[in-house]
């Protein structure tokens, strides 16, 4: 990208003239998730900065949204069925996705494309979609308004992640080690939990962590087919939004922002992980 | 040859005897179904929870069983009607038996309900009919007439002779603005009532839009990543990723925020003197808010395939096509624009199909103007309770969905999809 010494003066203001526009869509990508938490601070009820706020003064800035978010029952009480659904939902998902995925990265899986399209189907159909069927069918088997009803759904739909990402892993995996460790006398249990599943762990635990987002960010599924025994967060913000919009949602925002951060960079350095240990270069 | 290899084959065996290729056979066999019974837990978990659901709402959005289970009698004596003239007096004793059956296991309702969404006014005759129908005295023509003359008229009795299949298409014309004639042909709602069809053509061309927008706004970023050196794209991507791993509802509250007319921006354009205090911009509650979001929301998607595949445009190219003589846009134009398109395929499709199923956004931003057809899907699912037209809203737009798929499919692959 670097300009090349013999430029000329069209190229050198095209040149800054690209780099500004690149620099204005990255603004747009993440000015927005950056104004919050500054305004999730705000000691007024406002949604915008105050006079106080910007010529920083210390009173203009203050922690009660945290405080009414840290002491309300409601939210607390959607924290803890959000982390309920999102850990069961992962554990399943993440336990089906990877034995099915080691099936197929095997070269000798029958109808695969077929089979792979089913897997991801709830990846790709709209979510007001899912959640219409699933309403219509668990309400038909007296499953909606459950708490296993919600987690049968995150289920559904974390898994095409945890198989995407699994499998994705397998394909770039040495499948003579496996044969080594089986003409050494290993059983294929004993192979699996002592050579495959050290060498894909990265990949499941960032497909499990691609499900606990799906599910933890969720809201259209659960909005029909759960009840009010079962608010999440992300309903929980959903009626804050459209009810009282009060600015305790700017601290969640930023508390969920920051979520984010950690879940990114575990990401990244799982990433890592896994192609050393491959033994891929880093790329 | 091929008769000699055949030969060497066929004497070919295993130490304990077995001949080769049977051999190695059953053991693909094995190894067959030793990857689908892997693979069979997941399969049949997700064929239970997600597909049959799936297939369960295909089947509500042509299911019609309220006339014909409910009505079984009237169904049997109107099945011989010749439908112009006022069915005979059976045809009234049955409507009388059904009514007074109905009342009493207080599923009439249900009749009542369906009948109303071919023709209005049904639901409170026939509430009212079953409610008097134990008193009323044969002959049972006569009274009904009496009663309402609403029975007298022989296009009410098509209707009901219409609906007493146990299957229908009717849901699927209302939610394309038709409905059947009088006479049983398909023919164009009254103006008034049409809506759907418009919806569907804004929630199109709206998503359109949207995948224009952040393909404007995607290119530029996609080619810096992918040329600039490691160190500095890796840092940038995660300015990327940040927003594509951030609740959806933080991004949308996000938005309200910053664009509502007390908000962020508006104070910053006031504060410029761009605007005055009594001309702040409506930027929210209508199309405009909802396409700035969405944007914002859905551009990862943009930007990931398109770096992935401008990572594999050698930059030699470029350097060629400049070294014969051609001018930086030819270059671009003629050399490295065409080697995009894959990328620029795969990032508008995803972007699209994402953008036609989208309802929270929509719905929390974008006010009257900027809903997207979702918000009727759910509108029916849980305001008005016609779970049918709901079924088939939601039938329609999955089509849409899948053919885009198929197309995206055979582009590059599902399994293909970066996640980051």
């Amino acid at each position: 990208m670097a300009l090349p010494a013999c430029a000329t003066t069209g190229e050198r203001i095209w040149h800054y003239t690209f780099l500004f526009i690149c620099a204005l869509v990255f603004l747009f990508l993440v000015g927005p998730l950056l104004v919050i938490i500054p305004l999730s601070f705000n000691a007024e009820p406002y949604f915008t900065f105050t006079s106080a706020m910007l010529s920083f003064d210390p009173e203009g800035y203050s922690l009660r949204w945290y405080q009414d978010f840290f002491t309300s029952e409601e939210w607390m009480n959607a924290i803890r069925n959000s982390l309920i659904v999102a850990v069961a939902s992962t554990f399943l998902a993440t336990v089906l996705g990877t034995i099915a995925a080691l099936g197929l990265s095997s070269r000798h899986m029958p109808y695969r494309d077929l089979i792979m399209a089913i897997l991801i189907s709830p990846m790709i159909v709209p979510l007001i979609i899912s959640a219409a069927a699933m309403f219509f069918f668990f309400s038909r088997v007296h499953l909606s308004q459950t708490y296993i009803g919600v987690i049968l759904a995150h289920t559904a739909l974390g898994i095409p992640f945890v198989v995407i990402t699994v499998t994705a892993t397998l394909s770039s995996f040495d499948h003579t080690l496996t044969r080594a460790a089986a003409s050494l006398g290993a059983s294929p249990v004993y192979s699996f939990f002592k050579i495959i599943l050290p060498l894909v762990t990265p990949g499941v635990v960032s497909g499990a962590l691609f499900a606990f987002i799906t599910s933890f960010d969720e809201v259209v599924v659960v909005l029909f087919i759960a009840g009010p025994q079962q608010t999440t967060i992300p309903i929980q913000m959903w009626s804050g939004i459209r009810e009282e919009i009060s600015p305790t949602i700017l601290a969640v925002a930023t508390l969920l922002v920051v979520l984010s951060i950690t879940l990114l960079i575990t990401l990244e350095l799982l990433r890592r992980r896994s192609e050393r240990l491959r033994g891929l270069a880093p790329s | 040859m091929s008769e000699t290899n055949q030969a060497s084959t066929a004497s070919l065996t295993t130490a304990d005897g077995v001949d080769l290729k049977t051999s190695l056979q059953r053991a693909e066999r094995r190894s067959r179904r030793r990857a689908f019974l892997l693979v069979l837990p997941l399969l049949l978990f997700l064929m239970i929870a997600f597909v049959f659901p799936i297939l369960d709402m295909l089947k509500r959005s042509v299911e019609n069983p309220e006339v014909s289970t409910l009505m079984p009698n009237t169904v049997v004596e109107l099945a011989d009607w010749d439908g112009d003239s006022l069915p005979n007096e059976e045809a009234f004793v049955a409507l009388h038996r059904d009514l007074v059956a109905g009342r009493e296991s207080r599923k009439i309702g249900k009749v009542a309900t369906r009948l109303n969404y071919e023709r209005s006014g049904m639901r409170s005759l026939i509430m009212k009919s079953s409610r008097r129908a134990k008193r009323l005295e044969p002959p049972y023509q006569a009274a009904f007439i009496d009663l309402d003359e609403e029975w007298g008229d022989p296009t009410l009795w098509r209707l009901i002779k219409r609906e007493s299949k146990p299957y229908t298409f009717s849901y699927y014309l209302s939610a394309i603005d038709r409905q059947y004639s009088d006479t049983g042909e398909i023919e164009a709602k009254p103006e008034y009532q049409q809506i759907y069809i418009q919806l569907f053509l804004r929630t199109l061309w709206m998503s359109m839009l949207i995948t224009f927008l952040c393909l404007l706004l995607g290119y530029p970023v996609a080619y810096l990543l992918a040329n600039l050196p490691m160190r500095y794209s890796n840092l940038l991507m995660i300015l990327v990723l940040l927003p594509f791993w951030t609740s959806l509802l933080v991004r949308t509250a996000t938005w309200i925020a910053i664009l509502q007319q007390q908000g962020v921006l508006n104070d910053i354009l006031v504060s410029l003197h761009i605007l005055t205090e009594d001309t702040r911009a409506q930027l929210i509650y209508n199309k405009t808010g909802t396409i700035i979001a969405m944007t914002h929301i859905l551009l990862p998607f943009m930007i990931l395939p398109l770096y992935s595949v401008m990572k594999t445009v050698p930059p030699s190219y470029m350097r060629a096509a400049r070294s014969m003589g051609a001018s930086p846009l030819l270059a671009f134009r003629r050399v490295y624009f065409p080697q995009t398109i894959p990328g620029i395929g795969a990032g508008s499709i995803l972007v699209f199909i994402l953008a036609i199923g989208y309802y929270i956004t929509p719905v929390l931003v974008g006010g009257q103007g900027g809903q997207f057809i979702t918000n009727y899907v759910a509108y029916h699912m849980q305001t008005s309770l016609n779970w049918g037209l709901a079924a088939a809203i939601a039938s329609i737009l999955l089509f849409v969905v899948i053919i885009f798929y198929a197309v995206y499919n055979r582009m590059i692959g599902v399994d293909k999809v970066k996640l980051g």
